[in-house]
Protein backbone atom coordinates (compact mmCIF):
# COMPACT_ATOMS: atom_id res chain seq x y z
CA UNK A 1 0.00 0.00 0.00
CA UNK A 2 2.52 2.98 1.33
CA UNK A 3 5.37 1.05 0.72
CA UNK A 4 6.27 2.37 -2.87
CA UNK A 5 6.91 5.91 -2.06
CA UNK A 6 9.54 4.95 0.27
CA UNK A 7 11.67 3.49 -1.67
CA UNK A 8 13.20 6.41 -3.42
CA UNK A 9 13.80 7.69 -0.19
CA UNK A 10 15.56 4.49 0.71
CA UNK A 11 17.72 3.97 -2.20
CA UNK A 12 18.69 7.55 -1.40
CA UNK A 13 20.08 7.31 1.69
CA UNK A 14 22.02 4.13 0.49
CA UNK A 15 23.24 6.16 -1.88
CA UNK A 16 24.31 9.06 -0.05
CA UNK A 17 25.83 6.03 2.32
CA UNK A 18 29.04 6.05 0.22
CA UNK A 19 32.28 5.37 2.00
CA UNK A 20 31.57 5.30 5.80
CA UNK A 21 35.08 5.32 7.23
CA UNK A 22 35.92 8.31 5.12
CA UNK A 23 35.43 10.57 8.48
CA UNK A 24 37.18 8.41 10.59
CA UNK A 25 40.20 8.68 8.59
CA UNK A 26 40.20 11.90 7.64
CA UNK A 27 39.78 12.78 11.08
CA UNK A 28 42.91 10.62 12.23
CA UNK A 29 44.70 12.50 9.59
CA UNK A 30 43.92 15.80 10.02
CA UNK A 31 42.42 17.29 13.27
CA UNK A 32 38.91 17.82 13.33
CA UNK A 33 38.55 17.09 8.76
CA UNK A 34 35.73 14.21 9.90
CA UNK A 35 33.55 16.59 11.46
CA UNK A 36 34.29 19.35 8.87
CA UNK A 37 33.64 16.20 6.16
CA UNK A 38 30.09 16.31 7.85
CA UNK A 39 29.35 20.05 7.86
CA UNK A 40 30.35 20.61 11.69
CA UNK A 41 32.27 23.66 11.14
CA UNK A 42 32.12 25.12 14.79
CA UNK A 43 32.88 20.92 16.84
CA UNK A 44 35.38 20.61 13.82
CA UNK A 45 37.20 24.06 14.65
CA UNK A 46 37.19 23.06 18.38
CA UNK A 47 38.59 19.72 18.07
CA UNK A 48 41.22 20.87 15.95
CA UNK A 49 42.27 23.88 18.11
CA UNK A 50 42.22 21.38 20.85
CA UNK A 51 44.15 19.00 19.88
CA UNK A 52 47.07 21.47 17.73
CA UNK A 53 47.21 23.28 20.68
CA UNK A 54 47.74 20.26 22.97
CA UNK A 55 50.54 18.85 20.45
CA UNK A 56 52.49 22.38 19.74
CA UNK A 57 52.56 23.06 23.37
CA UNK A 58 53.78 19.53 23.88
CA UNK A 59 56.83 20.77 21.35
CA UNK A 60 57.30 23.93 22.69
CA UNK A 61 57.78 22.33 26.20
CA UNK A 62 60.37 20.36 23.82
CA UNK A 63 58.53 16.60 24.77
CA UNK A 64 59.70 13.81 22.73
CA UNK A 65 57.65 12.39 19.37
CA UNK A 66 58.57 8.74 20.43
CA UNK A 67 60.25 7.37 17.42
CA UNK A 68 61.07 3.62 17.90
CA UNK A 69 59.73 1.02 20.46
CA UNK A 70 62.02 -0.60 22.86
CA UNK A 71 59.73 -1.64 25.33
CA UNK A 72 56.13 -2.19 26.21
CA UNK A 73 55.90 1.77 27.38
CA UNK A 74 57.63 3.23 24.64
CA UNK A 75 55.09 1.23 22.67
CA UNK A 76 52.37 2.96 24.08
CA UNK A 77 53.64 6.41 23.13
CA UNK A 78 54.21 5.45 19.72
CA UNK A 79 50.87 4.29 19.67
CA UNK A 80 49.61 7.31 20.78
CA UNK A 81 51.86 9.63 18.95
CA UNK A 82 50.75 8.48 15.77
CA UNK A 83 47.12 9.15 16.62
CA UNK A 84 47.90 12.70 15.80
CA UNK A 85 47.84 11.57 12.24
CA UNK A 86 49.83 14.20 9.90
CA UNK A 87 50.83 16.20 12.39
CA UNK A 88 53.00 13.34 13.84
CA UNK A 89 54.45 12.27 10.42
CA UNK A 90 55.38 16.19 9.49
CA UNK A 91 57.23 16.13 13.34
CA UNK A 92 59.27 13.22 12.53
CA UNK A 93 60.35 14.41 8.71
CA UNK A 94 60.67 17.93 10.63
CA UNK A 95 63.21 16.72 13.30
CA UNK A 96 60.53 17.92 15.97
CA UNK A 97 60.93 16.40 19.27
CA UNK A 98 64.34 14.44 18.70
CA UNK A 99 65.81 15.58 21.78
CA UNK A 100 65.73 13.41 25.01
CA UNK A 101 63.48 14.38 27.82
CA UNK A 102 65.82 16.26 30.42
CA UNK A 103 63.60 18.57 32.04
CA UNK A 104 60.01 17.94 34.18
CA UNK A 105 58.75 20.45 31.62
CA UNK A 106 59.66 18.30 28.91
CA UNK A 107 58.16 14.94 30.09
CA UNK A 108 54.99 16.99 30.67
CA UNK A 109 55.20 17.97 26.66
CA UNK A 110 55.71 14.43 25.66
CA UNK A 111 52.64 13.61 27.73
CA UNK A 112 50.87 16.60 26.24
CA UNK A 113 51.77 15.28 22.76
CA UNK A 114 50.38 11.57 23.43
CA UNK A 115 47.21 12.89 24.69
CA UNK A 116 47.10 15.61 21.77
CA UNK A 117 47.12 12.06 19.37
CA UNK A 118 45.03 10.24 22.20
CA UNK A 119 42.32 12.83 21.87
CA UNK A 120 42.42 12.88 18.01
CA UNK A 121 41.22 9.19 17.98
CA UNK A 122 38.24 9.97 20.13
CA UNK A 123 37.20 12.79 17.57
CA UNK A 124 37.99 10.62 14.82
CA UNK A 125 35.48 8.04 16.46
CA UNK A 126 33.01 10.67 17.68
CA UNK A 127 33.20 11.63 13.55
CA UNK A 128 32.92 7.82 12.37
CA UNK A 129 29.56 7.79 15.00
CA UNK A 130 27.83 10.75 13.31
CA UNK A 131 28.37 9.50 10.24
CA UNK A 132 26.96 6.09 10.57
CA UNK A 133 24.16 7.33 12.93
CA UNK A 134 25.12 5.65 15.98
CA UNK A 135 25.65 9.95 17.60
CA UNK A 136 22.37 11.62 16.85
CA UNK A 137 23.72 14.70 16.26
CA UNK B 1 60.82 26.62 24.98
CA UNK B 2 57.50 27.02 26.84
CA UNK B 3 58.10 27.03 30.72
CA UNK B 4 55.16 26.56 32.31
CA UNK B 5 54.42 25.94 35.94
CA UNK B 6 52.83 22.38 36.83
CA UNK B 7 49.81 24.18 37.63
CA UNK B 8 49.78 26.00 34.43
CA UNK B 9 50.50 22.99 32.85
CA UNK B 10 47.34 20.92 34.32
CA UNK B 11 45.14 24.26 33.45
CA UNK B 12 46.06 24.12 29.74
CA UNK B 13 45.68 20.10 29.68
CA UNK B 14 42.20 19.97 31.35
CA UNK B 15 41.20 22.45 29.17
CA UNK B 16 42.07 20.85 26.05
CA UNK B 17 40.79 17.26 27.08
CA UNK B 18 37.73 19.22 28.65
CA UNK B 19 36.74 20.87 24.93
CA UNK B 20 37.22 17.29 23.15
CA UNK B 21 35.79 15.50 25.92
CA UNK B 22 32.47 17.92 25.86
CA UNK B 23 31.85 17.79 22.10
CA UNK B 24 32.71 13.80 21.92
CA UNK B 25 30.41 12.64 24.63
CA UNK B 26 27.56 14.79 24.17
CA UNK B 27 25.10 15.41 21.34
CA UNK B 28 23.58 18.43 21.66
CA UNK B 29 25.74 21.80 22.20
CA UNK B 30 23.66 22.51 25.77
CA UNK B 31 24.76 19.31 27.06
CA UNK B 32 28.51 19.47 25.22
CA UNK B 33 28.96 23.17 27.53
CA UNK B 34 27.98 21.40 30.99
CA UNK B 35 29.49 18.25 30.01
CA UNK B 36 33.28 20.28 28.89
CA UNK B 37 32.58 22.48 32.66
CA UNK B 38 32.28 19.40 34.54
CA UNK B 39 35.37 17.40 33.05
CA UNK B 40 37.31 20.77 34.10
CA UNK B 41 36.05 20.65 37.02
CA UNK B 42 36.94 17.63 37.79
CA UNK B 43 40.69 17.82 36.32
CA UNK B 44 41.53 20.30 38.38
CA UNK B 45 39.83 19.48 41.37
CA UNK B 46 40.86 16.08 41.93
CA UNK B 47 44.83 17.60 40.85
CA UNK B 48 44.09 20.13 43.67
CA UNK B 49 42.94 17.20 46.17
CA UNK B 50 45.72 14.23 44.80
CA UNK B 51 48.44 17.52 45.78
CA UNK B 52 47.71 18.21 49.18
CA UNK B 53 47.14 14.76 49.62
CA UNK B 54 50.24 14.05 48.08
CA UNK B 55 52.12 17.18 50.21
CA UNK B 56 50.73 15.72 53.77
CA UNK B 57 51.94 12.01 52.97
CA UNK B 58 55.15 13.25 52.45
CA UNK B 59 55.47 15.40 55.84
Amino acid sequence: MATTPNKPAVAGKSAQQGFVYLPLIAGWLVPGAGHFLLGKWGRGALLAVAVLTMFILGLGMQGKLYTSAQDILDLLGVAGDLGSGILYFVGRAAGWGSQPVQTTVADYGTKFIVVAGLLNIIAAVDAHNLRTGRKSS
Amino acid sequence: MIHPSHFAAVLLFALCASTVFGITMRDTPRKMVRYGAYCFVLFIGSAIVLSWVMFLIAR
